[in-house]
């Protein structure tokens, strides 16, 4: 991830959309390694997170091509520094045993993870964080034992007054 | 608010948006939209295979610089048109294309002609729509055209189910489509055209690379004056041919793999290189390890994506080509008074002007080139011609002198074998009053020979020149040149008969063994009000000179095998 560069971007919300931008991604053989989406602040209008392990030149056609789509209305580079980044993750950890349970607990509680569900082989913890904390809690569970385990990808959101949409792009 | 059907809306949007003449063929799904066309004050141009008409509309659009427009039915339809939209949105070309589709409840059923067209289409069109309802019809028009032309223009699909040709609605017709996240730019920053400027000013050795974006935004004048002030040679890309007058001191040629021994070496010579409207492929740069090596590079592109994308510069100039050469030159202006004079390096251009590739030929074969050349003088300064892929296109491309911009139309960035016919019968839709001729090769035409028919019956009489090689003549050569002459399905066997296939068709059919008879012929052909094929036997074993190895450099071009 500490390599990965991180571009947001708004586009149409309509059909097919995240189909062209994935295509475009497929065509021009840009590897993504995270992408999330969602609603932005105004309707009508989706926010996308990729990451991307490109630089230099690479990158830069990543930006372009997508800032030349038609239903991309803005694009950004991300800088790490003045960005609020975090990813959400789920985890299911096999907990038959009860010293491996009392294991798994206290490295949730350690993380300022969530317990969402326990069952008398397994507990689902909720962790959110940056991507390498994240990496962090699995190398540290990882003895226990992961059943199965779903990963957001990044979200992230520029501080202060920095913003992804142009103000004369308002409304 | 108007009430009517949806085809009645599509044919409504159509007219407001200037179209005269739709190439096309119909079927199932369109037959409603054909009934209401009956109504209408359009001219539908019959074409035989949708490819076909995807290139007419091409061709029309590229002679004309107005949109093209196509339409097929679903299914096989749709998908026979991709070929044309590619070739026409790599290009720049604008194009729009009407697709069939089957009714809204049936689509992804896998109906009977059902092609997801949009998916299929994505990655060879600049945008592409579907229409759900009758009142989305004239918005989705307006959205095809204003994309299609303007920016860097391209190729638009609209897919049309079928009841949405049927459904009655009131719909209204928007004046404009303001877009979030569509906005060309056509004003450069001021800043980037000082520092063009300024660069370009202190050139010694300067040159000058025009491609397809000269033509499409009509900067013919300004690109002869900025070369004239700095004393510039100018090459052209195979897109750019007809942006500067091959006639013009100045004038360097093609620049590329097969580019003129003047153009390469002087590109690989320039201290500042400035490139205009030009994608800067592999057939353009050669290596690029050794492109242009000791040139500052300047990209003058209304895409930003296409700076930095194959070839590193110096500076870039985001914008219109007019709009951006315009301000060069006043600029310039106000930087220096009076014109450079490097007379070494204008010498040097006059010299390599005379340098040409050579071929060894057989027998008394006539000579791809002098037949180029005799079609030349036969036609007048503002005749049209189109090329096929290949070989031809090659030596029409070296050897065909255009002066004037959209009078010499290519399948540049897909090379496309049966481009040239159709286009050439949509350019001539476009320019009736003017010579429209198709300079071809036997396999290439081969492949849209059908649209004899559309020729004759449509009234739309082009001549059609074949350089017959009874080959697949640019395989054969790298066969010969890079394969040790092992000839692998290339050998076409003297097959068909063209002289019989045209008057098959109603056209007029001759072979010509001489360069009076080829002379002769043309003249007649240029009289004629039917499509005339002219069947000229030429050596199988000619080669395209220059050609730069593949992976090689520029200045390593072969100039004789």
């Amino acid at each position: 991830m500490s390599k990965d560069n991180i571009i947001a971007f708004l586009v149409e919300d309509k059909p097919g959309v995240l189909f062209n931008i994935s295509n475009m991604f497929r065509r021009r053989g840009f590897n993504i390694n995270s992408i999330s989406v969602g609603n932005a602040e105004d309707t009508g209008i989706s926010r996308m997170t990729i990451t991307i392990d490109a630089e230099g030149r690479s990158l830069n056609q990543v930006v372009e091509q997508l800032d030349k789509m038609v239903d991309v209305i803005e694009v950004k580079r991300l800088d790490k520094l003045r960005t609020v980044i975090r990813e959400l993750m789920l985890v299911k950890l096999r907990t038959i045993d009860p010293m491996a349970r009392e294991e798994a607990l206290g490295y949730i509680n350690s993380n300022h993870g969530l317990i969402l569900d326990i069952e008398p082989e397994s507990i689902i913890a909720e962790v959110t964080g940056e991507p390498e904390k994240l990496d962090n809690f699995l190398e540290q569970v990882k003895s226990i034992g992961i059943v199965e385990m779903s990963r957001t990808g990044i979200t992230a959101l520029e501080k202060g007054q920095l913003k992804l949409k142009r103000s004369e792009l308002n409304g | 608010m108007v009430e009517m059907n949806g085809s009645q809306a599509l044919w409504e949007s159509l007219m407001k948006e200037g179209a005269k003449n739709v190439f096309g063929l119909p079927g199932g799904s369109v037959i409603p939209l054909c009934d209401e066309m009956l109504k209408q004050d359009i001219r539908f141009i019959l074409a035989r295979h949708e490819q076909g008409a995807a290139h007419m509309a091409d061709g029309y659009a590229r002679a004309s610089g107005e949109v093209g427009v196509c339409l097929a039915t679903s299914g096989p339809g749709a998908t026979n048109l991709i070929t044309g939209i590619a070739s026409a949105n790599i290009d720049s070309s604008p194009v729009v294309a009407l697709c069939g589709q089957v009714a809204r409840e049936l689509i992804g059923t896998d109906a009977f002609q059902e092609v997801d067209i949009i998916g299929v289409s994505a990655s060879v069109t600049k945008y592409n729509i579907q229409t759900r309802s009758a009142a989305e019809i004239p918005y989705a028009v307006k959205t095809a055209f204003q994309i299609a032309n303007t920016g860097r223009k391209g190729a638009v699909l609209i897919d049309l189910p079928k009841d949405v040709t049927t459904e009655i609605m009131d719909v209204k017709f928007p004046e404009n489509i303001v877009f979030r996240g569509y906005h060309p730019v056509y004003q450069p920053d001021r800043r980037e055209i000082e520092w063009a400027a300024t660069l370009l000013a202190r050139a010694d050795k300067p040159v000058i690379i025009a491609g397809g974006g000269i033509i499409s935004s009509g900067a013919s004048q300004e690109l002869v004056s900025l070369s004239e002030y700095l004393m510039a040679p100018t090459a052209i890309t195979l897109m750019g041919k007809g942006a500067f007058p091959a006639d013009h001191p100045l004038s360097l040629g093609l620049c590329g793999m097969h580019g003129t021994c003047a153009a390469n070496t002087m590109v690989s010579e320039a201290d500042v290189l400035l490139i205009i409207g030009a994608r800067l492929t592999d057939r353009t740069t050669g290596s690029v390890k050794t492109f242009a090596p000791n040139a500052k590079i300047i990209h003058i592109d209304i895409d930003r994506s296409e700076i930095d994308k194959n070839i590193d510069t110096v500076t870039r100039v985001i914008g219109d080509a007019k709009i951006s050469l315009q301000k060069i030159l006043h600029h310039l202006s106000i930087l220096r008074s009076s014109t450079a004079t490097n007379d070494v390096w204008r010498k040097k251009c006059q010299e390599l002007r005379e340098v040409n590739g050579v071929s060894k030929t057989n027998g008394d074969y006539l000579k791809a080139p002098e037949v180029v050349k005799t079609l030349r003088k036969a036609l007048a300064r503002d005749s049209i011609v189109t090329t096929e892929v290949g070989q031809c296109q090659m030596w029409a491309a070296l050897h065909y002198d255009a002066y004037l911009p959209r009078t010499f139309l290519t399948s540049g960035g897909l090379g496309t074998m049966g481009w040239g016919f159709p286009a050439a019968i949509g350019a001539k839709a476009a320019k009736p009053n003017v010579t429209v001729v198709d300079i071809a090769g036997d396999g290439s035409f081969g492949m849209t020979e059908n649209n004899l028919a559309t020729s004759v019956k449509e009234d739309l009489p082009v001549i059609v020149m074949i350089l017959n090689n009874n080959m697949l003549g640019m395989v054969a050569q790298w066969q010969r040149l890079f394969f040790g002459h092992r000839y692998s399905a290339v050998e076409l066997k003297k097959t068909p008969d063209f002289v019989k296939l045209a008057q098959a068709y109603g056209a007029e059919g001759v072979r010509v063994e001489s360069y009076q008879e080829l002379e002769a012929a043309i003249r007649r052909a240029i009289k004629s009000e039917i499509a005339t094929v002219i069947d000229v036997p030429i050596d199988p074993e000619e080669n395209v000179l220059p050609i730069v190895p593949p992976g090689m450099g520029l200045k390593d071009a072969l100039m004789e095998a």
